[in-house]
């Protein structure tokens, strides 16, 4: 096991240089540079004044020696600074999104789990049964709607109509909270709808997922032997069917790890919300690129080390592949 | 802000093109079954679907009543009062709040609180001092010098002087300060500190856009010299001599500024100033609607269809006044279609630029006839105009040798149709729009016109900068300053530069070059007044329209009064009578 756990961090390390390369490449590639935004069509911007501003960034060098410049500052952990005109630290400008993209993407995390498993498992005992039928028709509309146009037709509703909900932003303005508790509740209301909407998209693959193992894991032989053994029901189901059927479930969850830093564009920019996504994108726009790079190297090293993990606990959980 | 000396963004530019796009859904697990699974199901969901979908629209679409209705907003005699807060609202935030760093408009639009300048322009766009008291401009045009306010601090206490000023400039000329707005500053000869509040400024030559260019943003000299600027705590906690002082910034969501009591023009009555930032324009409206914030840009549509029921008439009050950009379809003049001016004036004849706004804006424009807006001292009333007229259009193109021979309805020479591409920006709907009407109408006059719509990045990198394009629909900013010599002397078009038409007219040259060189209002009409007249004859462009800006304010605030200078130019003037003072600060 130590063994392969060394052979499998090893391999990861070029993976992760791979990756980054092959990004700072792509994006190098696209047109546009990171000074377009101030200077491009201003009259006030002379020609002189664009090479400065390049020099200023190093968008002068070559690309490689950009790389390797960059590289040389990751590996002393510096992602360097933004290339927008506030310069700031890489790190600061994303650990100041990072926490509320998290929060928002483990309440949708939980919120999911929370009913999808259950209808998975109801759905694929009651087979075809009116139940069955209503959840797959709900957790569809869910995945297949434009989640803007549900979250505005919401907003109108609960912000504009009923009152009962504030529209946008994570705090109420020009408010003076005179306990936490009511700050906490500030929050909980601004919360409500951005988590909802985004674990209504998420219930389908999810719940469809646990369905269809369940169904598999139902007709096995040990099941019969539980039946047969005279055990009822319901320990039948949910000691020994589901335990099995959530096994895959545990890499789909190593496999959502890198999504909890990455906000939806969708989501953020339409209840003002700023996190990780709007960063991203803003990012992108501007050929932000240590920004972007930041982030990417985030995700790729959130992407192995939530497979390695899965692997890992998927071996500890199933002892089938412990032994092999 | 408008009323400050505008600095020429690029957001502000064409480049309006940062729409977010509603196309990307967040990614499912296990993307297989869920398709086959659908795929067999859909059939016989659909119909559920829609329904449901209907009742939510449905459900919406009941407007909310009882409240907020019979609410008259009353009498504008209620005396001012100091209070409140004005809660401003951006789909962008701020990036640097050092005002030479940034370029774009949030960031300008929170410093033109913050600070100040030494020249300003006033409601009806003439210059007038702000730090400066007043300037005296030598004989020869090569010396200015500015007489400083007495008695200005610094929103820390500290005083401002003429060392200020001296420092901001060796600032913006530093080549290791990252600034977009150093080229006018790097006119200069010599700054010179006389004395505590006397400032000497020499240049090489004459330099009429000098004095504007003052209207840049005086930094504190005593936070910031000797310091590297791009890492200075300034940038995201600014200290200036404004009517705003900052108080809290919060990245994406929030910027807060309040009243500066010691305010030299005395204490803006408005306590608090808050900058909401909701990057989603339809969130925006919604936010609007239930009056949690004051004020927001209206798009044509919304202007005149959207916000025309009780409840926001009630609460709310538009505004309309000319903004200070245009749109314009540019020809390559590289290109032999267009080397001819006859084909040039053709086209401005055939196309109805009416008909543009009527149907793009819904009338909330107006026609340009060249690069300046209509209500200032540059804008030349009396140049040859082209009304829609497509028989003369015609005949102007038969006069340059193309007319349709073979009665295919396309005109052509030499056996050669007229055909040329139309090529705009992606996510700017107004010019795709402008574009298809365009279309519509050349075609009647026997030209076949294709569209194109390109991303923003390639279409500058690819398109513009290496000149391969025949003709391009995009917009300007107008400035203040009347000088356009970066965009219209035939030495600007070299790759990169913005006489991306390659325009070439020795009169417009020597006219540009002689309006930059002398104070002399007068004598600067004249000369811009003959290049407006040269470009309108020669329709090295045709220019289209001078879109409207659209603000609506929550009615509670007064002073507001729409001006050539739009409306910020008093913000510290606006209040809201006691009796209807929303927010209570401390």
């Amino acid at each position: 096991m130590f063994a392969y756990l060394v052979k499998r961090l090893i391999l990861m390390i070029p993976l992760f240089f791979g990756i980054t390369l092959i990004s700072f490449i792509v994006m190098h590639l696209a047109p546009g540079s990171p000074t377009d935004l101030q200077t491009q069509m201003n009259p006030k911007v002379s020609v002189e004044a664009i090479q400065r501003l390049r020099a200023f960034y190093g968008l002068d060098k070559p690309v490689h020696v950009q790389y390797l410049i960059w590289l040389k500052r990751l590996v002393k952990l510096d992602f360097g600074n933004s290339f927008s005109p506030d310069n700031r630290k890489v790190v600061d400008k994303i650990s100041e999104r990072i926490p509320i993209t998290i929060i928002i993407n483990l309440l949708s995390l939980f919120l999911i789990l929370l009913v999808a498993i259950p209808i998975g498992v109801l759905s694929a005992t009651h087979k075809n049964s009116l139940f069955d039928k209503f959840t797959t028709v709900f957790v569809f509309i869910g995945f297949a709607m434009p989640t803007f146009w549900l979250a505005l037709l919401l907003m109108i509703l609960f912000g504009v109509q009923l009152g009962w909900l504030p529209i946008s932003g994570l705090k109420s303005l020009g408010y003076m909270p005179s306990s936490y508790l009511l700050i906490f509740l500030d929050r909980v209301k601004h919360l409500i709808l951005p988590v909802l909407l985004s674990a209504f998209g998420g219930l389908a693959g999810f719940s469809r997922y646990v369905r269809s193992n369940m169904l598999e894991v139902i007709q096995q032989d040990y099941i019969k032997t539980a039946r047969a053994k005279g055990l009822p029901e319901r320990q039948v189901v949910y000691h020994h069917a589901l335990r099995n059927a959530l096994l895959p479930v545990i890499t789909i969850l190593g496999l959502s790890v890198p999504g909890l830093i990455g906000g939806s564009v969708i989501f953020e920019t339409i209840f003002a919300i700023p996190g990780m996504g709007q960063l991203f994108y803003g990012s992108v726009m501007a050929r932000d690129y240590p920004v972007i790079m930041g982030i990417l190297v985030i995700g790729a090293f959130l992407t192995l080390l939530g497979n390695l993990v899965a692997d890992i606990s998927y071996s500890l959980a199933d002892p089938r592949i412990r032994n092999n | 802000m408008p009323g400050k000396i505008r600095i020429p963004r690029s957001t502000s530019s064409p480049l309006t093109s940062s729409n977010y796009k509603k196309d990307k859904k967040p990614e499912t697990w296990n993307l297989k079954t869920l398709i086959s699974a659908w795929l067999s199901m859909v059939q016989k969901k659909i119909t559920l679907i829609i329904f449901c979908a209907f009742i939510l629209v449905v459900l919406s679409s009941c407007e909310k009543k009882g409240k907020g209705e019979g609410k008259q907003v009353t009498s504008e005699s209620k005396p001012p009062a100091y209070g409140d807060i004005f809660v401003d609202s951006s789909i962008g935030d701020a990036s640097n709040l050092i005002p030479i760093l940034s370029s774009d408009s949030a960031s300008h639009d929170i410093a033109s609180l913050i600070y100040n300048g030494l020249v300003k322009y006033d409601k009806n766009l003439n210059m007038v001092g702000d730090l400066a008291e007043s300037w005296q401009v030598s004989p020869n045009g090569l010396v200015i010098t500015f007489k400083l306010r007495k008695g200005v601090t610094w929103h820390d206490g500290k005083p401002f002087t003429a060392r200020d000023c001296l420092f901001t400039y060796q600032v913006i000329v530093d080549p290791k300060t990252p600034t977009p707005y150093s080229e006018d500053f790097r006119q200069i000869k010599k700054v010179m500190v006389i004395d505590d509040y006397t400032l000497q400024v020499s240049y090489g030559k004459p330099f009429a856009p000098a004095l504007a260019s003052w209207g840049m943003t005086m930094l504190p000299c005593h936070l910031l010299e000797g310091k590297d600027i791009t890492r200075s705590p300034l940038s995201r906690h600014p200290i200036g001599t404004g009517p705003y002082r900052f108080k809290e910034w919060i990245t994406g969501e929030k910027i807060v500024l309040e009243a500066n009591p010691g305010y030299f023009e005395g204490r803006p009555y408005l306590n608090r100033y808050i900058y909401r930032v909701i990057p989603d324009s339809a969130t925006l409206f919604l936010e609007l609607k239930s009056k949690n914030i004051d004020r927001m840009g209206l798009t044509p549509i919304q202007y005149m269809r959207q916000t025309e029921f009780q409840e926001i008439k009630s609460n709310f009050k538009k505004y309309r006044y000319l903004s200070f950009s245009y749109t314009y379809l540019a020809y390559n003049l590289l290109n032999p279609l267009f080397k001819d001016k006859r084909v040039r004036q053709a086209i401005s004849y055939a196309i109805d630029k009416q008909e543009i706004i009527d149907g793009v804006l819904l009338g909330l424009g107006r026609i340009a006839t060249g690069p300046y807006k209509p209500d200032t001292w540059q804008y030349n009333l009396n140049v040859r105009t082209y009304p829609y007229d497509p028989k003369r259009a015609k005949k102007l193109l038969s006069e340059a040798g193309w007319s349709d021979k073979n009665g295919d309805g396309i005109i052509e020479r030499e056996g050669k149709n007229f055909q040329f591409t139309i090529t705009t920006n992606q996510g700017n709907d107004v010019r795709a729009k402008c574009a298809e009407i365009i279309q519509r109408r050349l075609k009647e006059t026997g030209i076949d016109v294709k569209i194109r719509i390109v991303e923003w990045a390639t279409f500058i990198k690819e398109f513009i900068n290496k000149r391969k394009f025949e003709a391009v629909i995009l917009g300007w900013s107008i400035l203040q300053e009347p000088d356009l010599y970066d965009v219209w002397h035939s030495s600007k078009s070299k790759p990169d530069e913005l006489n991306f038409i390659s325009y070439k007219n020795l009169e417009v040259d020597e006219v540009l070059e002689k309006g930059r060189r002398t104070f002399n209002q007068d004598e600067r009409k004249r000369y811009y007044d003959r290049f407006q007249e040269i470009l309108a004859e020669e329709q090295p462009y045709t220019f289209l329209f001078v879109p409207d800006a659209l603000p609506i304010i929550s009615a509670r605030f007064r002073g507001i009064e729409p001006a050539p200078a739009g409306i910020n130019y008093n913000f510290n003037q606006w209040y809201v009578p006691k009796d209807e003072q929303k927010y209570v600060v401390e």
